[in-house]
């Protein structure tokens, strides 16, 4: 149960907004790529990470309904 | 022999050495692979029974095969081996994989650059009947990521040989659009054995269950490709290989996705997937190769570092960025001449690569690195500050 936010690698260019708005789940790394906490968001920040994704330039986030 | 051999083994010398391959319905087909516990041996090891079933449920009779011998692996010699050799058992696997998953068309996927199995492979198919019309060779480009499963049916469907982010994997959607079946060529070769034989012939073989081909390299006095029942220790590899040159310092298992380890704590324990799983190590291809006393550890493993950089796809930016960073400061480390914090930044890089590209190429970096870091965990440390334990050349002298 819960959701965790999937990068998808190759789209991904390192804008780095998504660290930005959510910065409880994704630190970047030295290039300004996106490290992704692992284990189901807290029901408190889906909203905001629903944000995060709907902000990345490339598209390269999505919300995923993990197992 | 089953796997290997001089020669290449013509359609009427193999028909009277294995006799035909019996007509099993798909679900039996299937069972005695999952009951055989047979596991890939591309490199990742997934079991191959489950990996036949998932593409047979999703099939509706229009998957396809995609038969992988584009050994991209540079230590690896025992795919090419195996269908030089025994071309007629990866055919009869990849028959059988589309009467099991439900699939017409198969693709043989052989490395471009590898002419006796590409050679053996188009005769062998011209000497079948059964198989006319269904089967094609597509030559994979040199590459170390050319095999990786996504890269392989990117390169059928577009000519692309990189990998693509997943979802959707081949099984649901790969070539042509239609599931899609990649399995190693040794992988189906056993498939072909356990299906005339049963799950129990290959559940039998050694005291670790089941049979395999394996590439011994390095400072070995006879390098090639070797045929073990599982359960043979290292040590046994090692001989078969006409014994050690010299002390070797370390062993590198599974290939450059795999990791370094101690040639004295292995020596005894058995060369077998899930007991080296259970020890932290990795089969992963076969690939067994002896470093030599003389080399240096963190040299080794600053060039297979470096050259798993120089093969990304350049797709994704931890992989294009993240790896390359790590495999120049691995560089400078192996040349002792680091930056001040060299050693401090790989570790921290190296704990960040894993999970972060659409394949598996920074992952299997990171576990490389993380073997070489431990295993040669003083020498890594002496390089920092200048020094080598192996080598005793003399510290270069700063020229004015």
């Amino acid at each position: 149960m819960g959701e965790t936010i999937e990068v998808d690698r190759i789209r991904c260019d390192g804008h780095g907004l998504c660290a930005e708005l959510l910065p409880e789940r994704i630190n970047l790394d030295d290039w300004g790529f996106p490290i992704v906490k692992r284990g189901p968001m807290p029901d408190h920040l889906v909203e905001v990470a629903r944000r995060a994704v709907d902000t990345c330039p490339v598209l390269a986030l999505r919300l995923a309904r993990s197992a | 022999m089953e796997l290997i051999g001089p020669v290449t083994e013509s359609l009427a010398t193999h028909r009277q050495r294995l006799g035909p391959v019996p007509a099993l319905a798909s679900d039996e087909l299937i069972a005695e692979l999952e009951s055989s516990r047979l596991l890939g041996r591309g490199g990742a090891g997934f079991p191959v029974g489950r990996k036949w079933r998932t593409v047979a449920e999703r099939s509706s009779g229009r998957a396809v095969v995609l038969a992988n011998g584009a050994e991209g692996e540079p230590l690896s010699r025992k795919d090419r081996s195996l269908m030089a050799a025994r071309p007629h058992l990866v055919i009869d696997g990849a028959l059988l994989a589309t009467r099991a998953v439900g699939a017409d068309d198969i693709i043989f996927y052989v490395g471009a650059e590898h002419q006796a199995a590409d050679a053996a492979m188009r005769h062998a198919l011209a000497e079948r009947q059964d198989i006319r019309g269904r089967a094609q060779i597509v030559r994979a480009p040199a590459g170390y990521v050319s095999g990786e499963e996504s890269a392989a049916v990117h390169f059928v469907n577009a000519g692309d040989a990189r990998p693509t982010t997943t979802p959707p994997r081949p099984f649901d959607r790969g070539v042509g659009g239609r599931p899609t079946l990649v399995q190693n060529v040794e992988s189906l070769a056993l498939a072909a054995l356990i299906a005339r034989r049963g799950h129990e012939w290959y559940q039998d073989r050694g005291r670790w269950s089941g049979t395999g081909l394996i590439t011994v390299s390095g400072a070995v006095n006879h390098a090639g490709v070797q045929e073990i029942d599982f359960g043979v220790t290292l040590g046994d590899v090692a001989s078969a290989a006409g014994g050690l040159r010299g002390d070797a310092q370390a062993v590198l298992l599974g290939g450059y996705f795999g990791g370094w380890a101690d040639v004295d704590e292995q020596w005894g324990l058995p060369l077998e997937p899930r007991s080296m799983r259970s020890r932290g190590l990795g089969f992963g291809c076969g690939v067994v190769h002896f470093l030599a006393a003389e080399s240096c550890g963190v040299e080794a493993t600053s060039r297979i570092l470096t050259y798993l950089g120089s093969q990304s796809a350049r797709q994704c930016g931890p992989c294009v960025f993240g790896l390359s960073a790590i495999a120049a400061a691995t560089q400078r480390l192996a040349a002792r001449s680091p930056q001040a914090d060299d050693l401090d930044r790989i570790l921290r890089w190296g704990g960040q690569l894993a999970g972060r590209g659409a394949c598996h190429h920074p992952d299997g970096a990171a576990g490389l690195l993380r073997s070489g870091l431990e295993l040669f965990a003083d020498d890594f440390a002496q390089h920092q500050r200048r020094r080598c334990l192996t080598v005793s050349r003399p510290e270069r002298v700063a020229v004015a």
